[in-house]
């Protein structure tokens, strides 16, 4: 009889699939991409980031092997006869198999279920859903902000943690103290040892009062206590420990400002809203994930434009008139008081239904040339509309063969072109 | 051991459901003198508690503790984790797999009956089987195998930092469409060993490649020399063992390919008795987890509570949905192997009339023996032809239909009663025979100083076809070989039909 071990492994990993679950979602990720792009134009404006379950029909994972097909002359034998008795002839059920008489395992496995369905997580979800998109442009540029710090070395500090010890250092510490300490018995340790040889050395003399024997005796006793001694000194010592001191230094880094402009006007309908709304968390969502530190700015506007914070731009229902030019002068403002562009790279994404005072659209498009696209690294301009374009598309679209690099221009008729749209104007381009 | 029913006062070794490590070793220890009563003779046993998600972990890679890295895991894992999490399965509770010491698992969310009960199955059931039946003894070498998966998983993931995930991949795909077909049925493979594979792995590599080029040469021969020479067929013979000869012959492959050809090939050729004694191996550990629990019982080691809560998942084990069931997929092997297994201790225990003539041999010997003998020199085929009585084929109610393509309606070709019990035996016994449940295929011809094609023949059983996707596995073997792949369905010299990849160009038909 073997023995037998007892082995608690429930604090061991519990992931050991992880990396097969990786492969298998990085093989189909192309039907991932399109479960979680189809997913994500169903999904109302609250609900975009939860996680997902993606089918993938079952024949485009199916493993082949060799397998019998069906045909032939075959017999089965079956457990729980009731009423049948030999010669009995039953009627074949229409598509040949399956059914009462029931198939070997054999024939019917990798039939039956159709679609292969699994779960993937909210990261994940996410990460499909922005796989391959990022903000154009991003330089690097000299921040005063210091939130970015990179530690580095700065000599050596008596207090720390005990994983920043420096051994050589400590250790060395802890050399010169016991050096130091005791230098003076070590001298004396030294003479003696040498008289001690001496009178071990030397011949006997007789001498009542002052015995050799009794001398070394006495010397030996000494050298003996002052052995102790030394060895009383700690070899390492609290004091003795030296620490590598790390201080941080801030670092630049990019930094960058999105300003989200919506239109919120009487001509755009709760269906216009709802898709811009939708197209702005889109961004928003993405740039949350994919940028650490992004300043939103939220700007609505119908005949006049307003800073909001994010409750109010994506839950206010005020609405008004439409003058477009007065959101990119608010934008201007905001840049000027707070974004200089020497510091700052600056997006924006602007949405409307293209329906303007046709007074205002070329004033538009003038801001837009003189005061805004020199310093931006990219404004993209989403016009929502079923609608033929108006005068402000056209106006940008002269822009748009001026400044192709920075400006991006792109059209949604209805909710299903909102990821697409969006995936087009953060395409990542070639390096 | 006889059968003395103490029915002293009872101590039972726990009374709550709640299990700890120092009640998981008691009963160890309790399950371990009854085993060895019973002459159930085993490997060392590690026994490993583990959570639901390590189960799923343990349950997608086949129960290999290690196992390199592939994609159809991860799926196997996903629908896994789906079909927990919808309720619709209960863990398997054991998973096993024979290794030197045999390594079992008990999920922590089990019933301390729940932990006994696996120990029984697996530690004692399953592991007396590894070690005793002849299949695993001259096939499998169970204190290498664990050092084989390590090494076969560290070269794979080798391979894919030198040459990329995908190529890797895409070898392992192929092999795996043709892993049932990577198995010696006949001839004993030489053991595993890791230590030996990894020394000798280099010389085999350059070994390999030199004969590979030998066969493929193309400087021709002096004239007479080829006169001389018909044209030879290669292989003499045909071969059953396909992933064998492509490791051995494919022109193209690069030495690590074929290496991790050999991996999937022996993982392969590892879990082959496994499959050949699905019945006998679950059939055993069931009967033996019955009998170990109902010892515990009579010795007054268990109580009431514990006992009733076994009989309930132990019923539920062995259930068997009859036929026109919903719940019908086939023969449960637990039912089947467990039935015979009991009535085979019946036969020798309490024979009647019938078991007289029908087992002349047994009726009436030493049970322990009997069992013992049958566990192991047999494998399912032969265990059913030889051990299923008419008892247990009246008991489950056991039938035959036939299912002709040529006849308009199924026939009732035999039932449990006199002039059935032979047929159905035979028929339930061809069943479990791999070699009738997969298609017959094997490397016919290589056309070696012509187009380099590879001829793989398949010889239908009673007309059987082969199914749907065989294209899809061609492409796989074409992979391989990297040259045209056929596959001719022949019957009397007669091609039924024929597979080609890539696609012949000729239209047929």
């Amino acid at each position: 009889m073997g023995l037998t071990h007892i082995i608690d492994r429930r604090l061991n990993g519990k992931n050991k699939s992880a990396v097969n679950r990786e492969r298998f979602l990085r093989r189909y990720r192309e039907h991932i991409k399109k479960a979680v792009a189809d997913a994500v134009q169903k999904r109302s404006i609250t609900d975009i980031d939860r996680g997902e379950s993606v089918s993938i029909p079952s024949k485009d994972i199916a493993e082949p092997v060799f397998r019998h097909g069906r045909g032939g002359k075959r017999e089965y034998v079956n457990p729980g006869n009731k009423e049948y008795v030999t010669g009995d002839e039953l009627a074949k059920p229409d598509g040949g198999g399956g059914g009462g008489a029931g198939q070997g395992k054999a024939s019917n496995s990798g039939e039956g279920i159709d679609e292969f369905v699994f779960q993937i997580s909210q990261d994940e979800f996410l990460d499909f859903m922005f796989e391959d998109l990022e903000l154009p442009n991003l330089v690097k540029k000299q921040l005063k902000d210091t939130t970015a710090y990179k530690y580095v070395r700065a000599g050596y500090s008596s207090h720390g943690t005990p994983a920043k010890i420096n051994i050589v250092r400590s250790l060395r510490g802890a050399y010169a103290r016991r050096m130091a300490l005791t230098g003076k018995t070590r001298e004396r340790l030294k003479l003696l040892e040498k008289r001690l040889a001496e009178l071990e050395s030397e011949p006997e003399i007789k001498d009542p009062a002052f015995s050799q024997a009794e001398m070394i005796r006495g010397i030996k006793d000494e050298i003996e206590y002052l052995k102790k001694r030394i060895h009383k000194i700690p070899w390492i010592d609290d004091f003795d420990l030296k620490f590598n001191l790390h201080v941080k230094q801030p670092v630049p880094s990019t930094s960058a400002v999105m300003f989200c402009l919506m239109d919120v006007s009487g001509s755009m309908s709760q269906m216009h809203k709802d898709i811009a709304k939708r197209f702005f968390i889109l961004l928003y969502l993405f740039l949350k994930r994919n940028y650490q530190r992004i300043d939103v700015v939220f700007i609505r506007h119908h005949t006049s434009a307003k800073e909001v914070d994010e409750e109010e731009f994506f839950y206010s229902r005020e609405t008004g008139g439409t003058i477009v030019s007065s959101a990119l002068k608010m934008m201007k403002e905001v840049m000027d008081a707070r974004y200089p562009a020497n510091e700052w790279n600056i997006y924006a994404a602007q949405a409307s239904d293209g329906d303007n005072w046709n007074d205002d659209s070329p004033v538009c498009s003038q801001l837009l040339r003189d005061q805004i696209l020199p310093f931006v690294q990219y404004f993209s301009y989403i016009e929502i509309t079923p609608h033929e374009h108006q005068m402000l598309w056209h106006e940008y679209e002269k822009i748009l063969n001026e400044h192709g690099d920075t400006f991006a221009m792109q059209h949604i008729v209805d909710a299903g072109d909102i990821y697409p749209v969006f995936r087009k104007l953060f395409q990542r381009k070639a390096a | 051991m006889t059968k003395t029913t103490q029915q002293a006062v009872r101590t039972p070794i726990s009374t709550g459901s709640d299990w700890t490590f120092e009640l998981i070793e008691e009963y160890n220890l309790a399950i371990a003198k009854i085993a060895e009563e019973y002459k159930l003779d085993t490997y060392p046993n590690q026994i490993e508690v583990i959570s639901a998600e390590q189960m799923m972990d343990a349950y997608s890679s086949v129960g290999m503790p290690v196992g390199y890295h592939h994609w159809s895991f991860g799926k196997q894992f996903l629908n896994t984790a789906k079909r927990y999490q919808r309720g619709q399965m209960g863990l398997a509770y054991e998973i096993v797999i024979n290794s030197n010491p045999c390594i079992a698992y008990l999920m922590e969310e089990n019933t301390m009956m729940m932990q006994a009960l696996v120990i029984a199955h697996a530690s004692y059931g399953h592991n007396s089987f590894f070690k005793g039946n002849y299949l695993f003894r001259t096939w499998t070498d169970a204190s290498a195998i664990i050092d084989y998966l390590l090494f076969a998983r560290n070269y794979v993931s080798q391979c894919e930092n030198r040459y990329g995930i995908a190529a890797v991949e895409q070898i392992i795909d192929s092999c795996h469409a043709l892993q049932n077909y990577g198995v010696d049925r006949y001839k004993r493979p030489s053991a595993i060993s890791a230590a030996e594979e990894e020394t000798r792995m280099k010389e085999r590599e350059e070994y390999l490649q030199k004969q590979v080029n030998e066969l493929w040469r193309t400087i021709p021969e002096s004239k007479e020399k080829a006169k001389n020479k018909k044209r030879r067929r290669f292989p003499e013979e045909p071969q059953e063992n396909i992933l064998y000869f492509i490791e051995k012959n494919a022109p193209l492959l690069e030495p690590w390919q074929r290496e991790l050809v050999r991996i999937v090939r022996k993982i392969s050729q590892y879990f082959y008795p496994q499959r050949q004694t699905q019945v006998m191996n679950e059939g055993w550990a069931t009967f033996w987890h019955y009998t170990i629990m109902n010892t515990l019982y009579d010795k007054g080691l268990v109580n009431d509570g514990f006992i009733i809560e076994f009989l309930k998942s132990h019923t539920a084990v062995i259930y068997q949905p009859g036929f026109d069931s919903p719940w019908y997929s086939g023969i449960n092997p637990y039912t089947l192997g467990f039935a015979i297994y009991s009535d085979l201790r019946r036969i020798c225990e309490h024979p009647t009339e019938e078991d007289q003539k029908w087992f002349p041999d047994i009726a009436g010997s030493d049970w322990l023996e009997t069992l013992h003998f049958a566990m192991k020199n047999f494998k399912d085929e032969s265990f059913i032809l030889q051990f299923l009585s008419p008892k247990v084929i009246r008991d489950l109610k056991l039938f035959c239909v036939l299912d002709d393509d040529k006849a308009s309606e199924y026939r009732i070709s035999a039932i449990h009663d006199d002039n059935g019990y032979r047929h159905v035996r035979e028929q339930l016994a061809m069943q479990y025979n791999l070699s009738y449940r997969e298609p017959n295929i094997q490397v016919w011809d290589v056309d070696v100083r012509g187009d380099r094609s590879l001829t793989l023949r398949h010889i239908p059983v009673d007309r059987v076809p082969l199914a749907d996707d065989t294209e899809e596995v061609l492409k796989h073997v074409h992979r391989l070989w990297g040259f045209d792949v056929h596959l001719e369905s022949v019957w009397n010299d007669e091609v039924l039909q024929s597979y080609h990849c890539p696609p012949a160009n000729t239209e047929e038909e």
